[in-house]
């Protein structure tokens, strides 16, 4: 064995736990600050048009409901949020709902798997940040979606092609880092 | 002391007869389409707990595929087709088997290339213990040795004499 490969030899095993260490911290880190989700799951339905669906509006909340065809020819980019009164992360992510709300930025709401009388006083507690609210009590069109918990949140572009899917609650840092670039983009 | 180990004994074997379906409202009438489509399940990842198929899950999302799954296979969908309709929706993560494509090829090429790294590294030792026997002697190794013989068979014909 010539010097040269019996140092190679000898440093291989550190340079791989080097290379390891690296690495954990680094998604570790990235995990604290929000910017790697290992959980997070990228949508099937980037670059695409939604589903077809029609949903019913959440009764006596004097919102409409909407289906695929109101997603299309709208003058700017929009927002599709899932969520439910029992979801305690979509408490989190309603602030920053109706910020973009007051904000004129159009967020239709989908009420998923939730009695409507919850819904309503979730919003009736807390404000509406919905411009059209329609309720998915059985959970098939977020099927459709590819949603697999709540909350999570659409962007559509002004052709009204999916081009963000989050999955879980806009904190402000996802609202200023992500969405407000890609609505900035899309506007 | 036999009926507790009669208990012990149908306790272990439970967990393996145990299906995560379990409202029977929800099987199909046709046993070979139900076990078509558990067979089916298995192979689809539950999103939520993402670790388990949707027919070992108790999710209620994963009950909503669970039926998904039935109403395809009553609707006249061949096993392609439902995992398909499922792959649309929910994209390569939802095959529990991912497809080989250019984002998967690593996955797919791990155990090949370890096995090979293995191979190779086999075979560089290998050569490395037959290598040094391989080589001739030098001519200078040569006489050397010649020399050697001869002083033996000196003291040995001395001994002898």
């Amino acid at each position: 064995m010539t010097p040269l490969s019996r140092r190679i030899l000898l440093t291989a095993p550190f340079a791989v736990a080097a290379a390891g260490g690296v690495g954990f911290y680094t998604a570790l880190h990235r995990q604290q600050t929000g910017q790697y989700n290992p959980r997070g799951v990228p949508s099937a339905l980037i670059g695409r048009p939604p589903p077809d669906f029609t949903l019913p509006a959440l009764e006596n909340s004097g919102l409409e409901g909407f289906g695929a065809a109101d997603l299309r020819g709208l003058p700017g980019a929009i927002i599709i949020n899932f969520w439910a009164s029992w979801c305690v992360p979509c408490i989190i992510e309603h602030p920053q709902l109706m910020r973009l709300q007051r904000e004129g930025i159009p967020v239709f709401g989908i009420a998923y798997k939730d009695k409507p009388e919850d819904s309503l006083r979730f919003i009736r507690e807390r404000g509406n940040p919905f411009r059209r609210l329609a309720k998915d009590e059985p959970g098939r069109v977020a099927i459709d979606w590819g949603v697999y918990g709540v909350p999570e949140t659409y962007l559509l572009d002004r052709q009204g092609l999916i081009r963000w899917r989050f999955a879980g609650p806009i904190t402000p840092d996802v609202l200023s880092e992500d969405l407000r670039p890609l609505l900035a983009r899309h506007a | 002391m036999t009926h507790a180990l009669v208990l012990a004994l149908a306790l272990l074997v439970t967990p393996l007869t145990a299906f995560a379906v379990s409202s029977p409202a929800d099987m199909l009438p046709d046993a070979a389409q139900e076990s078509r489509a558990r067979a089916l399940g298995k192979e689809l990842r539950c999103m939520v707990c993402q670790n388990q198929s949707i027919e070992d899950s108790e999710v209620g999302l994963a009950r909503d595929l669970r039926l998904i799954v039935r109403e395809r296979i009553t609707a006249g969908d061949n096993d392609a087709q439902v995992k398909e309709f499922l792959h649309a929706r929910y994209g390569d993560f939802v095959l529990l088997r991912p497809p080989f494509a250019w984002s998967t090829a690593i996955l797919w090429a791990t155990p090949v290339v370890a096995l090979l790294a293995g191979l190779g590294l086999i075979l560089a030792a290998r050569r490395r213990m037959v290598a040094p026997a391989a080589t001739p002697l030098s001519e200078e190794e040569r006489r050397r040795l010649a020399e050697l013989e001869t002083q033996v068979l000196d003291t040995k014909d001395g001994t002898r004499a």
